[in-house]
């Protein structure tokens, strides 16, 4: 039995999954607590935002974003990609900055114009 | 000769998210000449610097970047008539409108304007407003500051870290901060609750196993030259407990202590301001005490979501436009009052020959509430009343009250909030 | 080898500094810190004190009333900010218009300008005061100053004209080898014929390394509340509540800079360095400044600091020849009212020389102005002309206090190099408003880093080892 708190809607509902009983949620108080319970324990995803280096432009760093939410486990190991790139101004939004985050298929873009 | 340089129908002061939205309006709204003045290089505001996604899901319907909000926003505006004045400075507003301000590139500049935006947006509080005791070492800083060091400049301003406040901004730079490698040991938290969002609290702590200590505070700061050392206590209330002192070894304290809209400008120009948002008093359409100043957006009460501020704004924006244009609204005030349960109201004032359909009434309340009933009352009768199945101070708090019950009201209307 | 060597670099040894430079000797400072006024010149109430406080007969009191009268053309003439600012000492009780009685018999006979009011004339002049007050003693021979900018521009016009100091010099040893001191410090050994000991809360120590003990330290601390310029009017006048053993009690009082400051309470402390604001002491300020003024709004705090006022066990100053050392000068135990008395006690010290046997001629060309511009004090017209004139004066930095690059720029080609953020907010104010920096620190940090063409990391917050930053994102990780 896992405990966490639901981040659905502000209201938080304090959610019970039973991985033994096929991620079953209890604590919720609708239907998307169930979902998002389920989810977290089985397969968690996250948007990771940081910057890269950038020659040239306004500032030292443009912020980028992976282009979709990507496993929670290769957090760092994505983090490690960014140490090494280095942009060159003009950069534009969506600009892919790191083709494939860890073979997911997803990549690093710019999020910002630079 | 003119005591001004230049004209224009709407001057916006900042050109933050508020003020994007505001002289976007103004535009669309029916105003010619537009100007933003802004005081760092670029439009954007302090979006610029919150590199982290959450932003826009009311207003662009997904989840952007601050920079991405800030440029889709930046992007609309350069489609209109406004013109934009960055790395310049007001320094004044005169009663009579006329904007002083002064850049590097422009000089000296007084600019007449028919109508005024105040978009100033806020600050953050700081140790000394809230009276942190012990050395005056290097290394405490404000998160905001933190994150511009971070996310703009590329900088680490420290390894080992401590946050006091559970705001979103310290749990936002708690992360970040553990993603460029820092440690960060403890956030800790005056109230029993975090006025963060509960996404925040799992993303941004729990994901990296940091500690939350609620109704703790700050007690002690050591070290001669950079931090050495943090002490923290537990609460009662406001008071430290003696005997719950808890040591961190760090070099690194980040304040996220609560923000102070940023009226310096608005008072000395004479805009009457509420000593609960610390922004002006604003009509049903965000003009201020002073005909023909508006204002919008954290400059007038610290939101929680940027789409609240853009929509205020764009309200206010074209408030603006019209008056520019010549519009003149009278009729009686209703002021709104603030009852147990409700820390303040934006607007403060309504008048009700100004209200198309519906007017809208942000507030917060005071404290962490479950099933819950907002009323409104006027002259002691029912006007409304509104459910909450949660409330917090964290989070901004709406209710619409249509026309045909406003025009039934008396000078004032009472909100309060209580348990359901 | 130098003819004069000046230990400390606060309000006194600055003022000495610049007394000195107008003659024709060679002088050098040995300052500990990186920057000069970094010691008790920072911390403290920032007034000149009109003069009845001190015991008439006294040096005390004849290098206050001189001091203040110097201060004055000092301040014009250096370009320093200062402001006559009458001052009340309050009396809530008939008790205490006996003390008011004495104070205003030692301002007669200090020749002090006072005078005894009544509860309703106090109120008259300054309608904040509390209706409690009973009378006061008033006089408007005082006037409120920037302290570090007072030293600042002494030591800079010492430097300009020929005074060479060495900061980061913290004295370890002196020795006296025939007729020549032999003074050790971290850094290097420095010779010199005089010496004068200017070292502060830390004179004591540097006596007995010549062999004088006399003084026994009891440095107290004091701290203090700075409110916001939205509390910068409330008064127009320094407010004092009668003294007590612990010094003048409570004060409330404007600044140069448009704020409100409140403080000290007075206790001792061991460490001389000692600058840590604690949770006892600070708010039991509060009640004691509202018996003053009952309309303070605490809620416009934005700082807190402290400051050690150099105490001894003496009630007086010691300023003298050490009989145990030769051409060996104390200027030690300078508490209040040090500040006020510096320039007197600078000139008492020139006089020591003498006559101790030091030829001095003064210098036929020596510089004896000062110019600084200052944005936020000008009007719409001079602020047009200054910004056509150059350009980085339209560029604001810190928007609390509206002080642009130009003004930064211009300090840091000032004759003594500010190497720190803090080092710049004593030359210029940024960061001293109500977001104490949290916008500005950045931007000066990087115009700092800019100008002296140094890392953004090695530049400091404020003494040696007050980093700000840690390294680089993206960069640093590897290793």
């Amino acid at each position: 039995m896992k405990e966490l708190i639901c981040i659905v809607c502000p209201k938080g509902c304090h959610l019970k999954v039973d991985e033994n009983d096929n991620y079953s949620v209890t604590g919720n108080d609708c239907p998307r607590g169930a979902e998002y319970g389920k989810k977290e324990l089985t397969a968690p995803t996250r948007m990771i935002t940081s910057t890269v280096k950038v020659r040239g432009g306004l500032y030292s760093r443009c912020p980028v974003k992976t282009a979709a939410p990507i496993p929670k486990g290769l957090i760092f190991e994505a983090m490690k990609l960014l140490d090494n790139v280095e942009l060159q101004a003009p950069v534009r939004v969506g600009d892919v900055v790191v083709e494939d985050i860890c073979g997911t298929g997803i990549a690093f873009i710019a999020a910002r114009n630079l | 000769m003119s005591n001004y340089d230049k004209h224009y129908e709407v001057v916006v002061v900042g050109g933050g998210p508020a003020g994007l939205a505001a002289a976007y309006s103004a535009c669309q709204n029916g105003a010619k000449k537009v100007l933003i003045i802004e005081r760092d290089r670029e439009v954007g505001g302090i979006l610029n610097q919150c590199v982290h996604n959450g932003f826009g899901l009311h207003y662009f319907k997904e989840e952007l970047t601050g920079p991405e909000y800030a440029g889709r926003f930046a992007d609309m505006v350069k489609g209109t008539c406004a013109d934009i004045l960055v790395d310049t400075m007001v320094l004044e507003i005169t009663p009579d409108k006329i904007v002083k301000c002064a850049s590097q590139q422009h000089g000296y500049l007084a600019i007449k304007a028919d109508a005024v935006v105040l978009c100033m947006g806020c600050r953050e509080r700081t140790r000394g407003a809230i009276e942190i005791p012990g050395d005056r070492s290097a290394g405490v800083l404000t998160a905001g500051t933190a994150q511009r060091y971070v996310n703009m400049e590329g900088y680490m301003p420290g390894k080992k870290v401590v946050i006091l406040g559970s705001g979103d901004i310290g749990l936002i730079m708690a992360r970040r901060m553990t993603l460029e490698g820092a440690k960060v040991l403890a956030v800790v938290e005056l109230s029993p609750y975090s006025n963060g969002l509960n996404r925040n609290i799992v993303q941004c702590l729990n994901d990296y196993d940091i500690p939350l200590y609620l109704s703790h505070t700050i007690t002690n700061i050591v070290g001669k030259t950079r931090v050495e050392k943090v002490v923290i206590s537990e609460v009662d209330g406001f008071t430290p407990i003696p005997g719950t002192e808890i040591e961190f070894e760090c070099d690194t304290v980040l304040l996220s202590v609560g923000l102070i809209p940023e009226n310096e400008i608005s008072i000395r120009a004479g805009v009457t301001i509420d000593p609960r948002t610390r922004g002006a008093v604003v009509y049903e359409n965000m003009q201020t005490s002073m005909e023909g100043v508006f204002a919008s957006g954290n400059v007038v009460h610290v939101h929680d979501l940027v789409d609240f501020v853009t929509g205020e704004s764009i309200r206010a924006g074209a408030a603006a436009a019209e008056f520019a244009l010549g519009k003149r609204i009278g009729g009686r005030v209703i002021d709104v009052v603030t009852k147990p349960g409700v820390n303040y109201t934006v607007p403060q004032k309504i008048r009700p020959d100004n209200i198309e359909k519906s007017v809208d009434i942000f507030f917060r309340t005071n404290k962490v509430r479950g099933n819950s009933i907002i009323r409104v009352t006027s002259d002691g009768a029912k006007v409304a009343e509104f459910k909450r199945e949660h409330m917090a101070p964290g989070e901004m708090e709406k209710i619409t009250i249509p026309k045909v019950l406003l025009d039934r009201c008396g000078d004032s209307i009472e909100i309060v909030v209580e348990d359901a | 080898m130098y003819d004069v060597l000046i230990i400390g670099c606060g309000i006194v040894g600055s003022a000495v500094a610049y007394e000195l430079s107008k003659y024709q000797l060679s002088v050098g400072i040995l300052e500990k810190y990186n920057d000069v006024a970094n010691g008790a010149t920072k911390a403290n109430s920032a007034i000149l004190h009109a003069g009845y406080d001190p015991h008439p007969g006294t040096d005390m009191a004849r290098l206050n009333t001189l001091g203040i009268k110097l201060a004055k053309e000092i301040c014009e003439k250096l370009d320093v900010e200062r402001r006559e600012c009458p001052s009340f000492v309050l009396a809530f009780s008939e008790e205490e218009m006996k003390t008011v009685q004495t104070l205003y018999e030692r301002g007669i006979a200090n020749g002090v300008n006072v005078r005894i009011l009544n509860g309703d004339e106090v109120r008259e002049i300054e309608p904040e005061i509390s209706k409690e007050v009973v009378g006061a003693l008033y006089s408007e021979d005082s006037a409120i100053v920037d302290p570090w900018g007072y030293a600042i521009a002494m030591a800079e016009v010492a430097v300009t004209n020929g005074v060479v100091l060495h900061r980061e010099n913290k004295v370890r040893a002196i020795k006296k080898v025939g007729d020549i001191f032999r003074v050790s410090t971290n850094r290097d050994v420095y010779e010199a014929r005089y010496i004068i000991n200017a070292a502060g809360a830390n004179a004591p120590q540097i006596n007995a390394m010549v062999g004088d003990t006399t003084l026994q330290p009891r440095n107290l601390s004091g701290q203090y509340y700075v409110l916001d310029k939205a509390e910068g009017k409330r008064v127009n006048s320094v407010i004092f509540c009668c003294p007590n053993k612990d010094g003048k009690g409570v004060l409330v009082s404007p600044t140069v800079h448009g704020n409100m400051i409140v403080g000290p309470d007075a206790f001792e402390v061991f460490d001389s360095e000692t600058v840590a604001t604690d949770a006892v002491t600070l708010p039991a300020l509060k009640p004691k400044a509202h018996r003053s003024v009952p309309g303070i709004n605490f809620r416009e705090i934005i700082h807190e600091y402290a400051g050690v006022r150099p105490n001894t066990q003496f009630d007086e100053f010691y300023i003298k020849e050490l009989e145990t050392c030769p051409h060996f000068i104390a200027l030690a135990g300078i508490k209040s009212p040090g500040l006020s008395a510096a320039p007197a006690i600078a000139l008492d010290a020139i006089k020591l020389l003498k006559k101790a046997g030091l030829n001095m001629t003064k210098k036929v060309n020596y510089v004896d102005s000062r110019r600084v511009v200052r944005f936020r004090k000008m009007n719409d017209e001079q602020r047009r002309a200054l910004i056509a004139r150059n350009p980085l004066y339209g560029r604001i930095i810190c928007r609390c206090e509206s002080v642009t690059e130009g003004e930064i720029v211009d300090a840091i080609n000032r004759p003594i190099v500010p190497f720190s953020v803090d080092a710049i907010k004593r030359r210029c104010n940024t960061g001293m408003g109500r977001c104490q920096g949290g916008f500005c620190g950045p931007r000066v940090h990087e115009i700092l880093a800019r100008e002296l063409g140094m890392s953004p990391i090695d530049i400091m917050m404020d003494e040696n080892k007050t980093f700000i930053l840690t390294g680089r994102t993206k960069e640093d990780k590897k290793k």
